[in-house]
């Protein structure tokens, strides 16, 4: 049959089970929005607000499902929008397709209206791009971007169109079978050499320590990973984005690692004698300083990108494929082992860290946000799915609501892109539906997307919105005064008031500001079928700690004092 | 990366599809990623839709096979190859013209010339142009030799290489049948496989 362009677009989107897309129209665009309302009942288009929006959804349905999200803009501004959003879900390796529309092809180069050269924007932000130049080869760009994008390690994947290839006609023919690509092939298996170093590895470790990240999870190498650490009893320290690849009240899991990670698994990398990076990469908010870190460890590395091996940390047996099947290699011959005094050492830094918890400090009169996060996590019974946004409150979320389940924690942990939390609060309730979606966000941050409101209202999407609102840029506030003498430059805030702000957008709202509050508010929140606001006003100077300083050893952190020790 | 002797050059060779914007990803990965590259030449080959590169890194074996695990990652650069000590043949080709207005000078470049695998392929009263073609550490030598009679003009082309033997770099790569088969398909009208 022959279709236009356009609607070979839409057809390749139902072939891929695409049911809804984010996006915003615009002159460049316009023969494919067309299309569209013959697609309607099939596939939902979801308006945004702005593009990055759009982005950020798509990368949000994305992170909760597994699948690729897609987005969709015009040329020029509607794709320069979008940047942001892919550079995001490239650093996170997040599958996600986007289409823009492009001035017709005999004005490329012709600095046309709304003409940007978007391949070449995106080059370094996307996994790969293409422009299209040709209608006939429109059937296949799409099947190979979406391959590309939720293969090896995933990430973005932009499809440029230009309007006269959208409107063109051909006879849609769909490539049926596997995509080949001789130049992209991601690794999936170990050699037999390097399963038996790895073995020999844990075999002769006194000190081991397992790092999960987020590969754990787009792998679906969850059980294996549980099985691994209960068999060869090895303690497992989380990176942000790993967590949920093991439940978080396992016996086995020691907490975060990082900047503002958990001082039991940072003290515990320090002194291993052999760490099992399992889907990370050594990112330097993870490490702190390269030179210090982990010394006295061996490293067993592996991941699916063989870049990642040795780039920021030299790995001695280094394994490029997928962690579930290299860990299905590897677990039939692994040995049970354990390592009670290493555990036990262990449990010291974890008694010493819950002393120091300021949930057990007396803090009369004054709301924290650990307490908010926590309530939240008990009133939620520990099980919805938390999108967060960027600064302190991402950190004492990751800190204080624990997480079972693989990605039920969304977050922008490599761009730490504010901004983000409440467009993929969105993009992760269209995906999972029937789970309850909280987006957990910053005053600051909050503002960055905030005119999604209207987004979430005309969709009636139930999606609950914790502002966690200190007047402050807090996380920078915090550097600036453990790092610059308090010159609060540019850190205070003024904030709208954001309860009559959602009441403009007919948003049912709270605002707490005392603990016994939550409660009600959360409940409130939760009973309502359609999005909500709460505001938690919280104290204003309030510090995450631990804090590893930027670029400082990774045992070097700074602690609360605790209570009774002087500050 | 800490400086390191001139043993440390390491020549890579990547087959990459012959697509606009390709050799423009590979700039763009060696920029963002602060690779330090020597050289880097690009051409032909037998094959109309592939292109060989051939790259030059001066910070040992290590450094080069992190380029190479990047490069290899870009959909469209379809082999990566790190030339360790494997025998090739490598051959630099430069274009220098030369001051040539008296007697002495003339004699000069054809005496060195004579030495060389170097030919003068161009010639007037005032300048000529030698073409070199050789190692790059041969070409290297030539320069310095006609550096004193006045150089005022060079390009050199980079190295390009090629492993000596039966060990055979080329690949089966076909993503233009790919367009084919959906033509095909089209005028037949039936479905096809990709
Ligand atoms: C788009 C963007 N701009 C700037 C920053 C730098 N930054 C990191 S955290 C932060 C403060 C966030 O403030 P807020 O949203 O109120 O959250 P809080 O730290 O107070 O919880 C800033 C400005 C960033 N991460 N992203
Ligand atoms: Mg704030």
């Amino acid at each position: 049959m022959q279709l236009s362009g356009a609607e070979i677009i839409m057809e390749c989107l139902l072939r891929e089970s695409v049911d809804v897309m984010f996006g915003y129209p615009g002159g460049a665009i316009l023969p494919t929005y067309d299309a569209m309302t013959l697609y309607n009942d099939r596939i939902h288009h979801v308006l945004v607000r702005h593009e990055q929006g759009a982005s950020h959804m798509a990368d949000g349905y994305a992170r909760a499902t597994g699948d690729v999200g897609v987005c969709i803009a015009t040329s020029g501004p509607g794709a320069t929008n979008l940047v942001t959003g892919l550079a995001t879900a490239m650093m996170d390796s997040s599958p996600i397709v986007a289409i823009t529309g492009q001035v017709p092809i005999p004005a490329i180069g012709s600095d046309a209206f709304q003409e940007t050269d978007v391949t070449g924007v995106t080059l370094p932000v996307t996994k790969h791009n293409y422009l299209v130049t040709d209608v006939n080869e429109l059937a296949y760009i799409m099947k190979e971007a979406f391959h590309i994008a939720r293969t090896g390690r995933p990430g973005p994947v932009l499809v440029d169109v230009p309007k006269d290839v959208q409107i063109a006609k051909t006879e849609f023919i769909y490539p049926e079978g596997d995509i080949v690509l001789p130049g992209y092939s991601p690794p999936s298996t170990a050699s037999q050499h390097q399963i038996d170093g790895a073995l020999q590895l844990i075999s002769e470790a006194e000190r081991p320590v397992i790092l999960a990240g987020h590969g754990i999870m787009m792998s679906g190498a969850t059980q294996e990973l549980q099985e691994l650490a209960e068999r060869a009893q090895i303690p497992v320290a989380l990176t942000l984005l790993g967590k949920g690849s093991m439940p978080e009240n396992h016996p086995m899991v020691i907490g975060m690692m990082g900047m503002h990670g958990e001082a039991s698994s940072n003290l515990a990398i320090q002194e291993a004698d052999l760490l099992i990076a399992l889907g990370m990469r050594f990112d330097d908010r993870v490490t702190g300083n390269l030179k210090t870190y982990a010394q006295n460890a061996r490293k067993i590395h592996i991941d699916i990108d063989p870049s990642e091996i040795h780039k920021n940390v030299r790995a001695d047996v280094g394994i490029a494929g997928d962690l579930k099947i290299v860990l299905n290699q590897l677990l039939p011959k692994l040995a049970r082992k354990s390592h009670p005094q290493w555990m036990n050492r262990i449990r010291d830094w974890l008694e010493d860290s819950s002393e120091r918890d300021i949930l057990n400090y007396e803090t009369p009169g004054r709301l924290l946000t650990a307490q908010v996060i926590n309530d939240l996590w008990s009133l939620t019974g520990g099980d919805a799915i938390t999108v967060t946004d960027v600064g302190q409150h991402q950190m004492l979320e990751a800190q204080y609501y624990p997480h079972q389940r693989p990605s039920t924690l969304i977050t922008s942990g490599g761009l730490g892109t504010m901004g983000f939390g409440f467009p993929a609060a969105i993009g992760a309730k269209f995906g999972k539906p029937d789970e309850e979606v909280w987006a957990i966000v910053g005053d600051g941050g909050f503002q960055m997307t905030m005119c999604e409101m209207a987004t979430a209202v005309q969709e009636n999407s139930n999606v609950n919105i914790a502002i966690i609102n200190n007047n402050f840029l807090g996380m920078v506030r915090q550097w600036q005064e453990l790092f610059y003498e308090k010159r609060y430059q540019a850190t205070p805030m003024f904030n709208p008031d954001f309860c009559r702000l959602a009441d403009a957008f007919s948003i049912p709202n709270r605002c707490v500001r005392q603990r016994e509050e939550i409660e009600e508010a959360v409940n409130f929140a939760r009973g309502i079928d359609g999005p909500t606001l709460i505001e938690f006003v919280v104290e204003k100077e309030e510090m995450v700690y631990p804090m590893v300083p930027a670029g400082a050893d990774l045992h070097d952190m700074k602690r609360r004092p605790k209570p009774g020790e002087a500050e | 990366m800490t400086a390191q002797p001139d043993n440390n050059k390491v020549t890579i060779v990547a087959l990459v599809e012959n697509e606009p914007g390709v050799l423009n990803r590979i700039a763009s990965l060696f920029r963002r990623r602060a690779f330090n590259i020597d050289s880097l030449t690009v051409g032909r080959t037998h094959k109309p839709h592939i292109s060989r590169m051939t790259i030059r890194v001066d910070a040992g074996q290590e450094y080069a096979k992190r380029i190479a695990t990047n490069l290899q990652k870009l959909v469209n650069v379809i082999d990566v190859r790190v030339l360790d000590n494997e025998p090739h043949v490598e051959r630099d080709l430069a274009l220098i013209k030369v001051r040539n207005d008296d007697a002495n000078s003339r004699n000069t470049i054809t005496e060195i010339c004579d030495r060389y695998p170097a030919r003068i392929v161009d010639i007037g009263p005032k300048v000529a142009i030698i073409e070199m073609v050789g190692t790059e550490a041969i070409v290297e030598q030539f320069i310095e030799e006609v550096r004193p009679t006045g150089i005022v003009e060079m390009i050199r082309t980079g190295m390009v290489s090629m492993g000596r033997g039966t060990r055979i770099h080329d690949t089966d790569f076909t993503r233009h049948d790919l367009a084919q088969a959906i033509a095909q398909a089209r005028a037949g009208g039936n479905g096809h496989k990709i």
